[in-house]
């Protein structure tokens, strides 16, 4: 029971008080998301623009004409269908690796017993403090060594040894999954792979879903590895290539932003589709605190 | 004693199939860790102390790499300088804006999912692409910010063409993936038990107090992660500064070394001048300055987060 107060003023009521409170927050919120919509909004204007609108004071915000010829024109400046499919391939090939490699390895973490289980588990924990520039210089002097310079196998078979983070996260999601499962599974005479891969796979959609969605988003929009490995222009992601029509070309911001946005395009689709998979996979992690 | 004996077998035989299949299923990382962690560390340790030009083997000089770096490399310190400077505005101001948009979105607003994806939406665009945008954004004339301003009559500043306003640039830009912070604090607030607010409010803490004395100390563990991920995140600050200043500044690495940031230097180094010892030297200092971060907020973090069924004395 709540103490009864003495009748307050009407300004002083909740109801006013509260309404007062939300319409403040929302103005602010609305404010400032104009705030952070502007920038790509901007993208979308001017790479809509003929060059003499681009440079127009006062700006120009809906185009008129519209000048749709900038992304073919954009586009057709540098080799776009190679740079796209081998942005592809650095990008798929990593998915299909971080999700079979990170869950089996998840697996065996969460629902094997072994000896030094969970020592490993701490050193793989501790892997993830560490900054990559300790490993860079080493890793590319093997990869030299090996002459995997100028392949893509640098920046996709690492991918298959089980990433850290995506480890941790599935580890979290599978000790989740109720352990009668695959006991009854062992009763039948499953053994452990045949658990990860006919039970806890199906089950764990979700997780792996979010485990894919990272993945795609770090390779699609990785530069510094491309930039390492792939020093030929038939090898470019469409990061490294965005920058070579960059360097290729004088200033010409309406085609920069239309070849932008097109890179753009995968992770604002990813996005939208796949919201509540980034923020399972905060959840996920225990970054809730 | 038969039955016993036949269990125990049974028992030790499921111990070692356990074990070869939990070793085995692992097996990948194991080897992974060994080829792209371990096994670099140490030599990237090693190199740390000779001359490697990968074409050659490497040549041992003792400190020679540090002694330099230490005291005869001013653009190692304008490097440092500059990731300082940059982590010293971006880490409070990320950590802080994240709280206030984290705690403005906690309430209950009309079209609370909207505002959510409107501002979470930035934080994942990254890459090349962000950075011409952002080029494009910060042009003294015609750029969006500066057309902005002038709305208000201020003549916005030259940003990324002078010494003074590029790091600031850079700062703005990274301010606009503030999302994914408060995405982290809004995961942080909606695990706070609403049976704490209740009770506070009936013992007559009005919104502020119950801000400060619930879930500030509630959320401090979240907060604590964000300023962690945030220092280390901004001392690695990379792609942007790169993509500047190979392409849009042009001018060495910005007017006047501003935009000279540590991991920028150090990929110069090894990369450009093939100085394969002297950038991993430059690697180990790095490692250290972050890792000596870490430990200064863990060593504080005891005095203000705070953690639920924690066990005695700590994290």
């Amino acid at each position: 029971m709540q103490a009864r107060r003495a009748q307050p003023f009407w300004w002083q009521s909740r109801t006013l008080r509260s309404y007062l409170t939300r319409g403040t927050v929302f103005t602010v919120l609305l404010l400032g998301s104009v705030l952070f919509l502007f920038p790509l909004i901007w993208m979308l204007s001017t790479s809509l623009k003929t060059n003499e609108q681009v440079y127009r004071v006062p700006t120009v915000w809906i185009p008129n004409p519209i000048a749709w010829e900038n992304y073919p024109r954009a586009l057709s400046r540098m080799p776009f269908l190679l740079f796209l499919r081998n942005s592809c391939i650095t990008s798929f090939i990593p998915v299909i690796g971080a999700v079979l490699s990170s869950s089996m390895v998840a697996y065996s973490f969460a629902r094997v017993q072994w000896p030094g289980r969970n020592f490993w588990f701490i050193v793989l924990i501790a892997t993830m403090m560490l900054p990559g520039q300790v490993t860079m210089i080493p890793v590319y002097v093997l990869y030299s060594k090996l002459k995997w310079i100028n392949t893509f196998l640098p920046l996709t078979v690492p991918w298959f040894f089980g990433g850290a983070f995506y480890v941790f996260l599935l580890r979290q999601f599978f000790l989740g999954i109720p352990q009668e499962l695959s006991d009854a599974a062992f009763i039948d005479g499953c053994s452990h792979p045949g658990i990860w891969w006919r039970i806890i796979i199906p089950l764990a959609k979700p997780a792996l879903a979010t485990v894919a969605v990272f993945t795609f988003l770090f390779t699609w929009n990785d530069f510094l590895g491309p930039l390492l490995y792939l020093r030929e222009e038939r090898l470019y992601t469409l990061q490294v290539g965005l920058q070579y029509f960059r360097l290729q070309n004088q200033v010409n911001w309406q085609e920069l932003m239309a070849a932008s946005l097109v890179v753009l395009m995968p992770t604002l689709v990813i996005f939208f589709l796949g919201q509540r998979y980034f923020v399972q996979g905060i959840t996920l992690t225990g970054l809730k605190g | 004693m038969p039955d016993l004996r036949t269990n125990a077998i049974r028992r030790s035989a499921r111990f070692w199939r356990d074990a070869i299949t939990g070793y085995g299923m692992a097996a990948p990382w194991f080897l992974g860790f060994l080829v792209f962690t371990a096994g670099p560390i140490v030599l990237s340790f090693f190199y740390s102390f000779t001359a490697y030009q990968i074409t050659t083997p490497p040549r041992w000089i003792g400190l020679a790499n540090y002694r330099i770096l230490f005291f005869d490399d001013p653009k190692f310190r304008i490097s440092l300088y500059n990731t300082a400077y940059y982590a010293g505005l971006v880490v409070p101001l990320t950590v802080i804006n994240g709280l206030f948009l984290a705690t403005l979105m906690n309430q209950n607003i009309p079209g609370r999912a909207l505002f959510r994806t409107i501002y979470y939406l930035p934080s994942v665009i990254s890459g090349v692409a962000n950075a011409m945008l952002w080029l494009w954004v910060l042009n003294p004339r015609y750029g969006l910010i500066n057309t902005m301003l002038s709305w208000f009559g201020i003549k916005g500043p030259p940003w990324l063409s002078s010494a003074e306003w590029a790091k600031p640039s850079l700062v703005v830009m990274s301010l606009w993936g503030v999302g994914g912070t408060m995405i982290i604090y809004l995961a942080g607030l909606q695990g706070i038990p609403q049976h704490l607010h209740e009770a506070a409010e009936i013992d007559g803490a009005n919104a502020w107090q119950r801000y400060w004395r619930i879930t500030v100390p509630m959320l401090s563990p979240t907060i604590f992660f964000n300023i962690i991920t945030s220092i280390i995140g901004s001392f690695q600050v990379f792609t942007q500064a790169y993509v500047w200043v190979e392409s849009g500044v042009g001018m060495g690495a910005g007017p006047r070394d501003s935009l000279l940031f540590y991991v920028l230097y150090l990929f110069r180094r090894a990369f450009g001048e093939l100085q394969m010892g002297y950038a991993s030297a430059m690697a180990w200092i790095l490692f250290v300055i972050i890792l000596v971060l870490t430990l200064i907020q863990f060593r504080v973090a005891r005095y203000w987060v705070h953690y639920e069924s924690a066990p005695e004395g700590g994290i």
